[in-house]
């Protein structure tokens, strides 16, 4: 039952990263609009993804859920030594969640649309930064339960080159998966989101170079780690090469094709980043590792969870297939049955 | 402040936060699927425009209620991470249903909220009582939680290690019914209370009288069940107080010195240092009653408590009281409506009528936020009642009470955003969604 419970916390993960990561690419996108463009690209937006909204965050909480039941020790350590950005993380969290809802449901459409809206764009950047980091900070052996003075416990833990150029480079895959999503919503955008998707995938790969630049300054042996197994050299070799049929493919190809062959880089990202270090999840300062499998929570614990995770799917899954199919191809009803949109 | 308070207080600030929320937007898919309904069967469209409205209520709730949980699901282990550490797996399991129930919640508000037009009318409707299930369902999957830490089961301690874990025993653990009866219902009068209240006070401005009026029936009437409902779920939830954690109940009732008789104490002020409670109504033997079923059989008074292991006594004792105090009312203000409505028609037009709902719409939550301090004040010094205390639990990491600043500053913030955005919706429902109705004539 160990694995099914690992492999749920990796979809999970896998999920908030391609679903959660679109959404925050939304607004990393309205960031990088033009002013004239703003609120045509918040519309097309709110259509996209209005309606899967609050569930693309539910694999957060899943995600989170798995790790304190099943892996308490590592649940714990992670919040207590990575305390500072996890904080950052949630009001994030809470502004983006927040300030997305009152600007489509506020009654009056004054000046307080600004202030929602700089709100929103802020924290889409922020929350995936801090993400970032803190997926960085797992692997990049800082955290020191040994630690004697506040500032390693709980600062360099985290605040180092790699950890924020991992942050940035998530949110350049926010972006990019953003695009990537937008192109095909409307057919007279197209060109527009076609090029976003292009800018934002051209910043990923900086960021990702600059990743392996940070890593080399702060001794992590990351080349190695991609590098050194074949399901590395084959994962970064699948993505290079769907990437190339992306660009091939973006202007012309249907909007699906580009969505699978988007959202198929980001899992060859996450196996390669994944791989090396299973089942060990936190680097530890004193190179000791917390492991899925040695710091697993107690037998019958892991069992019910993985049960609970598999008659849970059973139920989530098909309910969200339907609603992302109902919005995303099923024709609105023309008739008239009663009221209007707002 | 120091580490251990601040720690406390910003626990305490992020569920008695969430709790408003969560509560609304538990309850709030009931009372809208109802209106739904009413408008599906009769075509009346008061029905859906009152629905609409909800709906867009549902919505902020629902938005400010997820993240702050997303919040307190990451708060207990970066404030508690010696209690996450040894209780994850022990009371994780009805967490990990909570989730599904959470998701499908989620989902199905996806279709409620973007689905008008688009599916089946009766289909449409489905998917709002779905909202409202799956949240009453992870309403109480959250409570079995937090009855663990009162009446934990489902493990042993041997030699400072958990072991013998059993998930499904710990979730249903002694208190876990009566505490998510108790919630449960606190939820719906709360809700309907606070919902009735504000549209009772447009119905008094004369605004979209027809409108609010209908709106009014459907919340008063959830409200006014359950508070009429509650003083029941009050006493299962006592006797199991009573037989799981004498302490709490002893700090309840400011009940000192164990003896035959035991009285029911009625408000007064404790007296902690020559253990007496001053200015107080005592009923004699009746809490003796309540407990045993018997007047004679003696209580458990805090004499048997250790004093290191003893609440603090003033602060449980009021919340109680105050928790009571209000309930009461609130089961008063429900007979009477109910009087109202089998025999005194007029008084829905009564001023006086309409005055007292409006001034019932805080009384509710004010009622939760007690109960839920009786709770968890009432467990302290523990944080799993006779196994781990708060103190040993809390984050060896300094400075959280700057953390505790920045969470107030946050919660403060919304709380009046949406107190905002709520004058808003009602402001605007003339322009949006009662624009058939002709626009009163008073200014």
């Amino acid at each position: 039952m160990i694995y099914v419970v690992i492999v749920f916390l990796w979809v999970a993960l896998l999920l908030y990263l391609v679903m959660g990561g679109a959404d925050f690419g939304a607004g990393i996108i309205e960031m990088f609009t033009s002013n004239k463009n703003k609120s045509r690209t918040r519309k097309i937006m709110y259509n996209a993804i209005g309606p899967i909204w609050e569930a693309n965050h539910m694999w957060l909480i899943i995600a989170i859920v798995i790790l304190f039941v099943g892996f308490p020790v590592i649940y714990a350590t992670m919040s207590t030594y990575l305390h500072i950005p996890l904080v950052i993380m949630l009001m994030g969290i809470i502004a983006r969640g927040t300030a997305l809802t009152f600007r489509n449901y506020d009654a009056v459409h004054d000046n307080m649309q600004k202030v929602y809206n700089k709100i929103f764009v802020y924290s889409s950047f922020i929350t995936p930064l801090f993400l970032g980091i803190i997926a960085g900070s797992t692997v990049s052996g800082r955290v020191d339960p040994l630690a004697t003075n506040f500032m390693d416990a709980y600062i360099y833990s985290w605040l180092n080159w790699f950890s924020v150029a991992i942050g940035f480079f998530t949110v350049a895959l926010c972006g990019f998966l953003a695009a990537i999503y937008l192109i095909g919503e409307t057919e007279d955008e197209r060109k527009r989101f076609i090029r976003k998707a292009k800018l934002m995938n051209i910043a990923a790969v900086v960021a990702g170079s600059v990743v392996f630049v940070a890593s080399v300054k702060e001794g992590i042996p990351l080349v190695q780690w991609v590098f050194g197994s074949i399901i590395g050299v084959v994962a970064v070799s699948a993505a290079t090469i769907s990437l190339i049929a992306l660009w091939y493919l973006i202007a012309n190809g249907k909007r699906f094709i580009i969505r699978v062959l988007a959202g198929f880089q980001v899992t060859m990202i996450l196996i390669t980043t994944t791989y090396k270090h299973y089942p060990n999840i936190i680097i530890l300062k004193n190179g000791g590792h917390l492991s899925l499998i040695q710091h697993q929570g107690a037998e019958k614990a892991i069992q019910m969870l993985g049960a609970a995770l598999l008659i849970g799917s059973v139920f989530i899954l098909p309910a969200l297939f339907y609603l992302v199919w109902s919005f995303q191809y099923k024709p609105e009803k023309t008739e008239h049955e009663g009221g209007d949109e707002q | 402040m120091d580490n251990f308070m601040a720690a406390r207080s910003q626990m305490a600030l992020s569920l008695g936060f969430h709790i408003i929320f969560s509560c609304i937007g538990m309850v709030m898919p009931f009372f809208m699927a109802v209106s739904h309904f009413l408008w599906l069967r009769t075509g009346n469209p008061v029905y859906r425009n009152v629905t609409k409205a909800w709906s867009k209520g549902v919505a902020i709730f629902f938005a400010t209620g997820a993240v702050s949980g997303t919040v307190l699901s990451f708060e207990l282990g970066l404030l508690w991470p010696t209690f996450m550490k040894h209780a994850g797996p022990i009371f994780g399991m009805p967490f990990s249903l909570e989730g599904t129930a959470f998701f499908i919640e989620a989902i199905a508000l996806g279709f409620f909220l973007y689905g008008w037009n688009r599916f089946n009318r009766w289909f449409h409707w489905f998917t709002g009582i779905v909202v409202g299930i799956s949240g009453l369902l992870s309403g109480i999957l959250v409570v079995a939680a937090n009855a663990w830490m009162n009446t934990p089961a489902g493990f042993d301690v041997v030699n400072g290690k958990y072991i013998n874990i059993d998930p499904i025993k710990a979730m249903f653990n002694p208190a876990w019914f009566s505490q998510a009866l108790h919630m449960s219902i606190a939820a719906f009068a709360a809700t309907g209370f606070a919902v009735a209240g504000v549209h009772a006070l447009m119905i008094m401005r004369k605004q979209n009288v027809g409108f609010h009026a209908k709106a009014f029936k459907i919340a008063a009437i959830f409200g006014v069940t359950a508070s009429i409902l509650q003083p029941l779920s009050g006493d299962i939830s006592a006797k199991m107080v009573a037989k799981t954690q004498p302490a709490k109940l002893a700090a309840m009732e400011a009940h000192f010195i164990t003896r035959p008789n035991t009285p029911l104490i009625i408000g007064g002020v404790p007296d902690v240092k020559n253990k007496k409670v001053d200015y107080a109504i005592e009923l004699p033997g009746l809490l003796s009653f309540m407990v045993h079923d018997d007047f004679k059989t003696p209580v458990t008074g805090l004499d048997k408590i250790p004093e290191k292991n003893q609440p603090p006594v003033a602060v449980t004792h009021y919340a109680f009281q105050l928790m009571v105090g209000l309930g009461m009312l609130m089961m008063a203000l429900g007979v009477l409506y109910l009087v109202a409505l089998l025999k005194k028609r007029s008084w829905f037009d009564k001023r006086w009528f309409l005055k007292l709902f409006i001034a019932a719409t805080p009384i509710g939550f004010i009622a939760v936020e007690a109960g839920w301090t009786v709770t968890e004040v009432g467990r302290q010094p523990w944080i799993i009642q006779g196994v781990m205390r708060t103190a040993d639990a809390v984050t060896p990491m300094p400075g959280v009470a700057y953390s505790f600043y920045l969470f107030t500053a946050v919660y403060f913030t919304l709380s009046i955003v949406v107190i905002f955005l709520l004058y808003r919706q009602i402001k605007m429902v003339p322009v949006i969604y009662d624009k058939d109705t002709p626009k009163p004539v008073s200014a």
